[in-house]
């Protein structure tokens, strides 16, 4: 078992004849991702690299099934892409563009919130479920499958805890980049609530960043509603005041989004706190074992 | 068009003057006034202001110029022309610059008001509602966390609806909040109404109109303004992007910011080149733990080739307080063989005087490290980060 994404799954990539498009159609391919063809608009009825490129979303997912999309589409027109999978009726969308304006996003989620397309990011690593299929760019070779979820919302810090699982046995369930935008489509209380209902994840590494408020909100919501044992890591608790968000983002939050503040909300929750990205194996071991002692 | 550490926010400031400027496009009143570069230009603004009383406020993009002197009201143009020649060229420090403070190099000449009351006037982005929030105070002129702090009570919220966009009910809200009355109501809803529009039509991402201010006679005007924008945003803003304003960002970030290097200047002596923000956070963060502190936060980006590790090894070592070098990559779609062969080039072109440890996984680290090993450079390799970091900071001693 996994979340969000498995070995039926059945990908689409748009933009799969750009540079970023092709290279990693053919790692998630590689991986053994069942990427099903891509949509690069006007280069429709042609093949690339063996999959069949389409005009529109829709045509593409008439044609292939495609059950899930990830998009490789530059800023510009990368929210429309998000609307086009969404109005073909995608039900997971996986956006890796970093740079979309954020009231282009905001206008993408008033649209779609609500209906039946789930999407992770964007500026985002994407997600992968170790062992089955990816969509996105987390290195497949670094992942082993096992017993550990984590949901993050830095691309490279996420690959750090994946390889220490790796390394020292634990492995990885599904790893989600959620991003690390203003506004991002899935939260960590959205992965939270998937790893809670998957019986193959023992455990969660949640891996934040200082500014906002959503690891605040996660820290309280898994004090109330989530069993399984929680390691969480907030990266930027050395970084100098000042330079930060104006202060009107943080007075509607009612928060400053310090790495202090982030730290004793997860204290409060129980979840154990890593220093160091290192520390992440030590601490899942610590909660596994008590929990297989009880 | 600085990064920021602090929430990944990517966002460009410009000055007072070009805000109200952009403002006033929109139909937000603002006071009259002139920006000049030199003391005999602010005298010639003040007398075509009516040669009466003014204001000569310091522009530069920090807050909290008052209390450092960069505002001040004069009585006639040969005593504007007197503070401009004391502002201009001076190092004004606030609470927001930095000991180091920022140097004034244009002043706004501005017609003195009779000031009845001073409200408060902010427009971000919330993130938990997703939609733009319109947030006003009757307690104007002072900071606006402060209020949030003492009195959260006294500041008001209208949420706008992304398509629906701010309607006429939730500025009669704000109004009355505000303690307005009469034509004043239709006036602020005028203003908020322009305020929001500015708000959509330039991917701004922070307004802030503090005071604004209502006059004896009644009118309402804003007296100072602050604009920030999405910095992704700006590829189809080229106006917005012109207000770019080099003089108030460090030389070093204007040039990383060229190869598409996200560079902030700190103020240890730990250099460090990593790739993505997070983890660049983290080996920040760990620098720290292990006693150093870090010269610099540096994250080269998911796809950097050869060429921008090149570049950014010559922005690092060009701050001369840099006493060690930390590269912590890990390879994903920047594979460990391409900064490998950045760095070597780098050190091999510029003779990097101080110690550099490299700590790199990922894609290709064999290979990476090979090619560390065959180079016949000085390299000191970490496995790990922890191990990296007290290296690092030992080395630096």
């Amino acid at each position: 078992m996994a979340v969000l994404i498995d070995r039926k799954t059945r990908l689409l990539v748009q933009g799969i004849t750009g540079r970023e498009g092709t290279f990693h159609a053919k790692q998630a391919a590689a991986y053994g991702t069942t990427v099903v063809g891509g949509v690069t608009p006007g280069k429709g009825g042609t093949t690339h690299e063996g999959w069949p490129v389409f005009n529109t979303v829709a045509d593409c997912v008439k044609a292939t099934g495609a059950d899930a999309s990830v998009i490789f589409v530059p800023p510009p027109g990368a929210a429309d892409a998000i609307l086009e999978a969404a109005d073909a009726g995608v039900p997971l969308v996986v956006c890796i563009t970093e740079g979309i304006p954020v009231l282009d996003m905001m206008r993408v989620f008033a649209a779609i919130r609500g209906g039946a397309t789930r999407v992770i990011g964007p500026n985002c690593p994407g997600l992968i479920t170790a062992g089955q299929a990816k969509a996105g760019i987390i290195p497949g070779h670094i992942c082993k499958e096992g017993r550990v979820g984590i949901v993050s919302k830095s691309g490279t810090l996420t690959y750090e805890a994946i390889h220490q699982l790796t390394r020292l046995g634990l492995g990885q369930t599904t790893c989600i980049g959620i991003g690390g935008d203003p506004l991002i489509g899935t939260s960590f209380i959205d992965a939270l609530t998937l790893f809670a209902g998957d019986a193959a994840t023992e455990a969660v590494v949640m891996i934040g960043e200082i500014g906002g408020n959503a690891e605040q909100d996660a820290a309280a919501w898994i004090q109330k509603n989530f069993k399984k044992p929680v390691v969480g890591f907030i990266a930027g608790q050395t970084a100098p005041p000042g330079r930060r968000m104006g202060h009107a983002g943080a007075i509607i939050s009612g928060s400053s989004g310090t790495a202090e503040e982030k730290l004793s909300a997860f204290e409060r929750a129980g979840i154990e706190i890593m220093r160091r990205p290192a520390d992440v194996v030590a601490l899942l071991e610590k909660r596994l074992g008590a929990l297989s002692k009880s | 068009m600085r990064a920021t550490i602090l929430a990944r926010e990517v966002l460009m400031k410009i000055h007072e003057y070009q805000a109200k400027a952009i403002l006033a496009r929109y139909g937000v009143p603002v006071p009259q006034g002139e920006v000049v570069f030199d003391p005999e230009s602010a005298a010639v603004a003040a007398k075509n202001l009516g040669g009466g009383t003014v204001v000569v406020k310091a522009q530069i993009h920090a807050g909290g110029r008052g209390k450092g002197g960069g505002v001040k009201v004069v009585k006639n143009p040969d005593e504007a022309r007197d503070a401009a020649r004391k502002m201009i060229g001076m190092n004004l420090v606030t609470y927001q610059t930095g000991p180091a403070g920022q140097n004034v190099q244009r002043v706004l000449v501005e017609q003195g008001l009779q000031i009845a009351r001073e409200l408060y006037l902010g427009l971000v982005l919330d993130r938990t509602t997703e939609r733009p929030v319109l947030m006003v105070s009757p307690d104007g002129g002072v900071e606006i966390e402060k209020v949030a702090e003492e009195h959260p009570d006294r500041i008001f919220k209208a949420f706008i609806h992304p398509a629906i966009g701010l309607s006429a009910y939730q500025t009669r809200q704000l109004a009355f909040a505000l303690g307005l009355e009469g034509a004043q109501i239709g006036q602020a809803g005028r203003l908020m109404t322009a305020l929001f529009e500015a708000f959509k039509a330039t991917d701004a991402s922070l307004i802030e109109i503090n005071p604004l201010i209502v006059t004896r006679d009644g009118s309402l005007l804003a007296l100072d303004a602050k604009m920030n924008f999405d910095d992704n945003a700006l590829y189809r803003h080229p106006d917005i992007k012109e207000l770019r304003d080099l003089a108030e960002e460090d030389p070093l970030e204007i040039e990383a910011s060229k190869f598409s290097l996200n560079y902030i200047k700190l103020d240890g002596t730990v250099g460090c080149m990593v790739n993505g923000a997070g983890l660049a956070m983290a080996t920040m963060d760990i620098i720290k733990l292990a006693g150093g502190e870090p010269a610099n936060f540096l994250d080269v980006g998911g796809g950097a080739n050869a060429e921008q590790i090149k570049n950014a090894f010559r922005i690092l070592m060009a701050d001369k307080a840099v006493r060690a070098v930390l590269i912590n990559i890990f390879g994903g779609i920047l594979r460990c063989d391409v900064l490998a062969e950045g760095v070597i080039a780098a050190v091999k072109e510029l003779g990097v005087p101080v110690p550099i440890v490299i700590r790199m996984e990922g894609t290709n680290v064999e290979k990476g490290k090979q090619m560390l090993r065959d180079s016949g450079l000085n390299f000191t390799t970490a496995d790990d980060m922890n191990e990296a970091a007290q290296k690092v900071v030992a080395l630096g001693k």
